[in-house]
This record gives C-alpha cells, structure tokens and sequence, in this order.
C-alpha cells in the first residue's frame, strides 16, 4: 500500500518516526509494507507490535522480514484490537489512498495512545505548478498518472490540520521535509512530504 | 519410490498406553493405543518435532505410501517431505490417528481388550481436550517434551489451539489453519443431519452394527455428501460440474443426470466403503463440543490467557464452512493477549477444501514461517 516516494524521503520519513516512538513502545503500522519501518523501530528502539497489511506479496515479504504481519482491510477499520492497546499507531503514506479516511484516522486513536500518520502533501508548489500548468501532479511523491492512482484523498497541510481541529484531535508535533530536509518556511508551500504526531484532545 | 521429494515408503506404528485416561464425559479409557507415523528423523535435543493434527475424516497417514503400488499418497502429502514447506530433512514429523478413529487406534471398531470384541456403541465420546490429552502422552512416550510446531487444520485447528491451552510450555509454535474458535449453530447443524442420516440408517443397530453383520452404508454415504457440499465453494462447484449433464440429454427420471450428482455419490460410496459410521458420529461431537471460551465466559482471550506459543493463523476467503472471520476471532483472542501472531487470509476458490490444496501462495507461507522456526 505503500508509495514508492523517492528513497530520500523514506528514510528521512523514518528517521523521524523513530523519534517519535519511545524505546519498548507496543506500535501498530498500518499498512506496513513489506515491514521495513517495523523491523527498523524494533532494531533501534526493540520496539514490539504488528503490522498491518492487505497485499499478499507485502504480506509474504514482512513474514520473512519476521514481523507479526496480520492481513487485513484497513477500509474495515480496527475491530479486533482493543481501546488504548498500543503506544503509537502508525499511518506512513497510505492514508491519501484509503477511501474511510475520517474512520481510519479516529480508529487510531482510538487503539494506541498516540498515532503517527504521513502523507504527500498536495499543496506543495510543484503540484500547484502542474495544475496551474493544467495537469494532474506526477512527482517522486506522486509517482501516478490520474487514471491508474491509489490515491484517492489527497489534501494539503492545511487541510490536514483543519481536520484535526474538526475531529477534536491534538497535533502534538509537526515535521515538514522536502527531499529528506525540514522545512519551516511556508510549509503548505515548500514541504512535500507531511507528518504528524497526533492524539486525542483531553 | 522415484518420486522426488517424497518421504517414500512408510510404516505405521502403534503405541500402546495402559495409564487410564479419564475423559471429559468423566468416562474413563482403562486402557487404548494409537497409530501414528513419523517422516524425518528426531534430532539428539528432541527439538525438531512437529505434531500434525487432523480433521474430520483423516487420520495417522499424512505423507509417503505404503508401497510403491499405492495410488494414493498420505492426505497432506503435498505439504510434507524432503524439501517440501514442511521439510522432513529438518523437521520430525508425526502424525497420529484420533482416539475414536478408525484407522488403527482404539475406537468403536476396534477390540475391546476386556471383552474381545469391538467397543461397538460402547466407546465412549471423546474431545479434542481427550485428544490433546492422549497426544501428549503419545509424545511423552517418544521422549519428546516440547513441540517445534503443532499444525491443525479445521478440527485439526481446533486441536492445535487447545495445546496451547491444555500445555502452553510445550509449544512452541502452532499453526491455525481453516479453523474456528467453536462452531456456529449453522456449522452444528450440518453435523446433526449427517448424524441423522447414520442414526436412522435401517442397518446402524443403535451402533452395535458389526454385530449385525452390516454396515450403515445409506447413511453414512449421505453424511459424506453433505459434508462434501459443505467443503466446496459455489464457485468452485460451479466450475467443476457447473450444469453438465451425465449422459449429455436429460433422461426425465432420479438416476445421475448431473455431473455432480455423480461426482457427490461417488465421494460417498467410497467413503462408506472406508470409514466407521461410530468414528463419524463421534469427531462430529468433537466438532460440536469444542468450545475452549465457554469456560471463561465466552471469553476466548481468557482461555488463551497462558499461552506462550508463537501463533501462525490462516484462512481461505471461499470457505464458509469455517469463514475468515472465524479466524479472525482466534487472531482477536491472540491479540488482546499481546502474543506473536501472523494472520494470512488466502485468496482461494476451494472453500474448506483450500486447506488440504498446494495453493502456491499458501505453501510459500508455509514455507517462508517453517524456515524461520530453529531446531
């Protein structure tokens, strides 16, 4: 489920979810891949937890990469796991491509205590040029053409965050990064990759 | 034998047992034996064992034949040998047959040492905790304390699951396949009328038949269909036998017309020919009484409260005998106790059958989880 974004931001994308997830913490990712991030969280920080995944060759690779790999549908939300289990639930670059996204997101918080979701962010300049420009944005973060995309909920920074506010969700922390570096100016602008550190509001 | 990766010729063993095994009825087996055989060979540390558990109708003779004449290999041949999923070059495979069977261990159509004649009617109902009981001491007897791997499908499933439960320290990793914590009312149902079907059989004798002379073939014939309808998906019916006729123009009467007409009362002459109706009503309650949760109030993850094993749980997406969701419950049950589970729901067109089926991407599975266990 995951989008091939260029190898760059990946890593930078996990290095920066390794610092917020803490040593031993119980992690959830959700649409885990072939459980590289997984395997990475438990060798750094000998994190335990499950990966979520519906793609039966991703699913095969993370059982050989030793992650406790559950397949199923994220579409059908969480059942199965129980309120407040985990520390962190994690969403890397899948939650443009999920169809209940307003579900999805509230289902993290309500299995982990904490939840991490990344995206590529559709307000990015490059993006906005090619619209301007009067096409659909293909990039390293958008690497489809309109008619053969997973993603199907794009959003920019600003949209993301006006979500939280709506659904009552704290963002405890915010990273902007364009090609693995931050970015703090105008970052609905110049970041293409979002993350989010998020839990509920007391 | 020339067929490559095959566990080639093999033997059954029996082993006898002269402790009294006090069952869950609160009947007690004074004395009983087992056959069972083994592929591969036990390792010096005893490490490499790898019970099989089986379902319904099977029994101790999962892989190889008897004779190079044999025409039909063990029934989980195309998952165990020497450089299959389930490698014998590393692990010691057992297979055994049920208490209540009717392949060689005690069983209502065996003898009953005491009186010389076969248990008959008189062999009491076993479970799957019964089962579980006689499998370990099966295993004490080999000198093995503690599993590599024990791997069930459908009641075989249920079985795998309760050593978890019954001996947890003995496992060290189990396998769950096309399995359910319980039956449903639906999934019950069939199995009353199978036993239905055997019970009102003219020729059953209120089970003592062997005395008789006969066997209650109708019944069991009609039993096995059903079971067979059960096993299969629409789809997959569909694309077998579809609506093709047996002799290519109807013959307006109640003989075979359809090819699967012929297709089911062939399964079930063949199964009447080769199985005890007694044995069928009994792994049918087995079926029935497994219910681990019901002690716990209906709490499945309290059941599994001690258990310490590494969990492998699969499912087929056409069985709706034991669906996926089913599955999911025991995956639910492993979760909410923070155990190592692996959840795989295959894509097959077989419905409960898919199990028993090479699928590729189910052996890789197999495959890839077996080579990561440490002997």
């Amino acid at each position: 489920m995951m989008n091939n974004a260029n190898n760059t931001n990946i890593r930078a994308d996990f290095a920066l979810i390794t610092n917020w997830v803490s040593t031993k913490a119980k992690v959830l990712d959700l649409g885990c891949g072939d459980g590289t991030l997984l395997t990475h969280l438990h060798q750094t920080l000998q994190t335990t937890g499950y990966g979520i995944e519906k793609d039966d060759a991703n699913w095969l690779t993370a059982l050989k990469n030793g992650v406790d790999v559950i397949q199923m549908n994220l579409e059908e939300g969480l059942s199965g796991f129980e309120d407040q289990s985990f520390d962190t639930v994690i969403l890397s670059q899948t939650l443009q491509a999920m169809h209940n996204t307003e579900t999805i997101v509230q289902e993290m918080l309500r299995v982990g205590r904490e939840a991490i979701v990344t995206f590529p962010n559709f307000g990015y300049w490059r993006n906005r040029m090619q619209i301007t420009l009067g096409n659909m944005p293909v990039s390293k973060t958008l690497p489809y053409q309109w008619y053969d995309t997973p993603n199907v909920h794009l959003c920019t920074i600003h949209d993301f965050d006006i979500f939280c506010k709506n659904h009552h969700i704290e963002v405890m922390e915010r990273k902007v990064i364009t090609e693995g570096k931050d970015v703090h100016v105008l970052p609905n602008l110049m970041g293409n990759l979002a993350m989010y550190r998020l839990k509920n509001s007391a | 034998m020339s067929e490559s990766n095959s566990v080639g010729i093999v033997k059954a063993q029996v082993a006898h047992f002269t402790t009294p095994l006090t069952l869950q009825s609160g009947d007690v087996l004074p004395q009983y034996h087992l056959s069972y055989e083994t592929y591969g060979k036990l390792n010096a540390a005893k490490t490499n064992a790898v019970l099989i558990c089986h379902a319904l109708s099977g029994n101790h003779h999962v892989a190889g034949r008897y004779s190079p004449e044999d025409k039909y290999p063990g029934w989980w041949d195309n998952l165990i040998g020497p450089g299959k999923p389930l490698d014998t070059n590393k692990f010691f495979v057992i297979g055994l047959n049920n208490l209540g069977g009717c392949h060689g261990s005690s069983g209502p159509s065996s003898v009953n040492p005491l009186t010389d004649k076969p248990y008959s009617a008189t062999f009491p109902i076993v479970t799957v905790e019964d089962w579980v009981e006689s499998q370990a001491r099966l295993l004490d007897s080999l000198g093995i304390q503690q599993l590599a791997a024990v791997i069930g499908g459908s009641l075989g499933g249920m079985q795998a699951l309760q050593w978890n439960i019954a001996y947890p320290e003995r496992v060290r990793h189990a396998f769950i396949i096309a399995s359910a914590p319980n039956l449903t009312a639906q999934n019950m149902a069939f199995n009353e009328v199978a036993r239905q079907a055997i019970i009102t059989d003219p020729e059953f004798f209120e089970g003592d038949y062997y005395n008789h002379g006969t066997v209650p073939r109708r019944g069991l014939r009609i039993a096995r269909m059903l079971g067979h309808i059960t096993y299969l998906s629409d789809d997959v019916m569909g694309e077998k036998f579809g609506r093709k006729l047996r002799h290519g123009e109807l013959k307006y009467g109640f003989d075979v017309e359809f090819e699967m007409e012929s297709y089911l009362r062939y399964q079930g002459d063949k199964f009447a020919g080769e199985f005890d109706a007694n044995t069928y009503l009994r792994m049918t309650r087995a079926l029935d009484y497994f219910d681990p949760a019901k002690a716990h109030n209906g709490e499945l993850s309290q059941a599994l409260k001690g258990a310490k094993a590494k969990f492998m749980v699969i499912s087929f997406t056409s069985d709706w005998r034991f669906s996926p969701a089913r599955s999911r419950e025991i995956v639910q049950a492993l979760l909410d106790n923070a155990l190592p589970v692996k959840y795989a729901e295959v894509t097959a067109e077989h419905g409960h059958d898919a199990f028993l089926m090479p699928d590729p991407h189910y052996h890789a599975i197999m495959r890839a989880y077996l080579e990561q266990i440490k002997v």
